[in-house]
């Protein structure tokens, strides 16, 4: 082999799996097998109850049940878009259920299940993909920041959020949310250098959903996602992100070590979109049905049913409990939804900055005038 | 307490006393530590300060701006130096996508309080990247706000001022006038950071200037007066809100009107102001306000960089042409 041979030599993107988008990867953490069975893992214990592993299961479900009326109202044009989280519901109820009460976390567009364990009113979250607001929930008192669109911006924010906790001598972290696509960002890579250079309390949970948009992990990554954390010298992770437990144990860990100083941790949740990127988006040109099918089998809400119900720490009169709070939860957001109003034409204006400007105030009085020069007045 | 100060000691002096007067206020920047920047405007500063709040940050622009957004967050107020103009495109995303856009996102709940410090403009025979004009692109921008100082009064209030501001502001220093000298009475009550001011008083003509163009306006204004022609020189001073009501004033009394400044023309600074001035003194008006800019040209290597940006003679020029309508 030549030297230019070796050099340019790949890593297998997913050592040891013959596609990578399947879900039988090595080096997942798990404490939930897709069947359902309960396993230790050498690195990662869970102390959890009954009544906790309940509420995880009751998370789950939810945060679904949600998406799927969010999804139907979408298509019924009462939602622009949607960005749904099927399949990731694990991933992003784990990560949520890890934060303390004063960590801070700083979502993508798709964390609405973070969202809803943060106590964010899911019709906070609708408002944005219906288009009335940025976002109507209060990022300050939720410590659930506003959904960043921009891909990656956000892990900055939570660095430097993160620097600010280390000079108040707060014993909080941050939780950066990001997706296998932002991993190519450069900002992305700068918040990873800057938080390893400071030993900033932050957490990067990347959920490697396989594919941005249509362009899958391979083009974004020839080396396994978490094996990056090492060239910037903190400690990379990878957990089966279809397992609700897991992801919370390797998530409290990472948040624990920054609270106590000891800087940043990369998580590479390994899951799957099973939906659509969005709902203008077609996923059947560029993946393989049989893939989603495998995927399936490994369905995070399914697997822990299943083992509540084995184990008998849930009876069906949980399971039918939870479902009809599902459907009470899809009525209030559906009537929410649709009653929403609009928001005044001057909101515009209003909030563009903290010290209104001579100009921007005319231009608003403009406004105003110019709509009030019709007959009767529309706003 | 008077004293001469170089625009550069001024701005060292300004941001001494951000520092002392809130424990928030923290500068980060590339080289600004040990170093004291590579124009030596934060000299001396993290001897006094500490590495916390005066923080050599790794190179890494965008690093700057969205690490600063995390910090105002948390109630930090961060003064970013971009080691030159041409720096701060890596930034532009962070600058335009999240500190420009955050309060209004989250309708005021997140004041943005970041003060980007920009060294700009040319003169100084520099390669490439470190001669430029950037202001045109932030101020198209809703949700910045966009100054320029011009000599060391303003530069030694206006640095605390936008500080203390709870907007963003993007604060352009002009490079080349650095070490230009000015007595500064550091107990007087200083003027409005967002006004622009009349520095010179005239009845021929308006020339308005910001930046390091102001001197310019000022050397043809007593060009002018020598051939017996009377110019008013308004500083503008503040770029994204423009404080055009002394310029309308003024216009209304001289009929003509010259913007300068060295960036590109096509889109900059003075079409806008133009367009103003025209909507609002048409009937005023004896001339066509006319612009005098760097050419819509790449900024050119050192040698050509005296033809490309405007000097007293191309002012002088202008100001013939607008007299001769």
């Amino acid at each position: 082999m030549t030297a230019l041979q070796h050099t340019t030599e790949v890593v297998d993107p997913v050592p040891g799996a013959d596609a990578p988008h399947l879900p039988g990867q090595p080096d997942l953490v798990q404490l939930l097998t897709p069947e359902g069975e309960r396993v230790e893992h050498p690195d990662y214990s869970l102390d959890i109850t009954d009544e906790e592993l309940r509420g995880l299961y009751r998370d789950l479900a939810l945060v679904r049940r949600w998406d799927v009326e969010a999804t139907a109202l979408q298509r019924q044009g009462e939602l622009g878009i949607w960005a749904s989280l099927l399949g990731q519901e694990a991933a992003q109820v784990g990560a949520g259920r890890a934060l303390a009460a004063d960590d801070m976390a700083f979502p993508t567009y798709r964390e609405h299940g973070v969202a809803w364990t943060r106590g964010v009113d899911p019709l906070h979250v609708m408002s944005l993909f219906r288009g009335v607001d940025m976002g109507g929930w209060d990022p300050v008192a939720t410590r659930f920041n506003l959904y960043t669109v921009v891909i990656g911006a956000q892990c900055l924010h939570a660095t430097g959020y993160a620097m600010g906790l280390q000079r108040d001598g707060a014993e909080s972290a941050t939780l950066a949310f990001l997706g296998d696509g932002a991993t190519s960002q450069g900002e992305v890579n700068e918040a990873l250098i800057w938080a390893s250079s400071y030993a900033a309390p932050v957490v990067f949970f990347c959920q490697n959903n396989q594919y941005a948009i249509s362009v899958p992990i391979e083009r974004q990554s020839r080396a396994p996602l978490f094996h990056r954390a090492a060239g910037f010298g903190f400690p990379g992770v990878r957990v089966d992100g279809n397992d609700v437990l897991a992801v919370l144990a390797v998530t409290r860990a990472a948040l624990a070590a920054a609270r106590e100083g000891q800087g940043p941790t990369l998580i590479e949740a390994f899951t799957y979109r099973m939906g659509a990127h969005t709902s203008s988006d077609d996923p059947s040109r560029y993946r393989l049905a049989s893939e989603l099918e495998e995927w399936k089998l490994r369905d995070p809400i399914a697997r822990l049913k299943a083992y509540l119900s084995r184990s008998g720490k849930a009876d069906a009169a949980f399971f039918t409990g939870v479902d009809a709070e599902g459907d009470e939860l899809a009525a209030r957001l559906r009537k929410g939804t649709i009653e929403m109003p609009d928001p005044a034409g001057t909101e515009i204006f209003d909030h563009v900055y903290a010290e209104q400007t001579p100009h921007l105030a005319a231009q608003r009085a403009e406004f105003v005038a110019y709509h009030e020069s019709f007959e009767g007045g529309h706003q | 307490m008077t004293e001469t100060l170089t625009i550069g000691k001024a701005l060292n002096l300004g941001l001494r006393k951000a520092l002392e007067d809130d424990a928030k206020v923290m500068l980060m920047g590339e080289d600004i530590g040990k170093l004291g920047g590579v124009f030596r405007i934060t000299d001396g500063l993290q001897k006094d300060f500490g590495e916390d709040r005066v923080v050599d940050t790794p190179l890494a622009e965008a690093g700057i701006l969205g690490t600063a957004v995390g910090l105002t967050m948390r109630g930090y107020r961060p003064v970013c130096e971009i080691q030159f103009d041409g720096f701060v495109f890596p930034a532009y995303n962070q600058i335009v996508t999240q500190v420009a856009k955050i309060h209004a996102r989250s309708r005021g709940k997140l004041p943005m309080p970041i003060v980007i410090r920009i060294p700009f403009g040319g003169g100084i025979g520099a390669v490439e990247h470190h001669s430029e004009s950037p202001e045109a692109y932030f101020a198209h921008t809703a949700g910045l706000k966009v100054v320029a100082v011009s000599n060391p009064v303003d530069a030694y209030w206006g640095i605390q001022q936008a500080i203390a501001h709870p907007d963003p502001i993007v604060f352009l220093e002009p490079k080349r006038r650095y070490w230009e000298k000015a007595k500064v009475d550091r107990d007087a009550t200083p003027e409005p950071l967002f006004a622009s001011r009349v520095v010179r008083g005239g009845d021929d003509l308006t020339l308005l200037a910001y930046g390091p163009m102001v001197k310019t306006a000022l050397q043809a204004a007593q060009a002018a007066a020598d051939e017996g022609r009377s110019l008013e020189v308004v500083d503008l001073r503040t770029i994204s809100p423009l404080d055009l009501e002394p310029v309308y004033e003024s216009v209304r009394r001289t009929g003509r009107c010259v913007v300068v400044h060295e960036a590109p023309l096509t889109l900059g600074l003075g079409a806008e102001i133009a367009a103003r001035v025209t909507e609002t003194c048409f009937h005023s008006l004896e001339a066509p306000v006319l612009r005098v800019g760097g050419y819509d040209t790449p900024y050119p290597p050192s040698k050509l960089e005296e033809e490309y940006l405007p000097d007293l003679d191309r002012v002088l020029d202008a100001v013939d042409r607008s007299m001769g309508f």
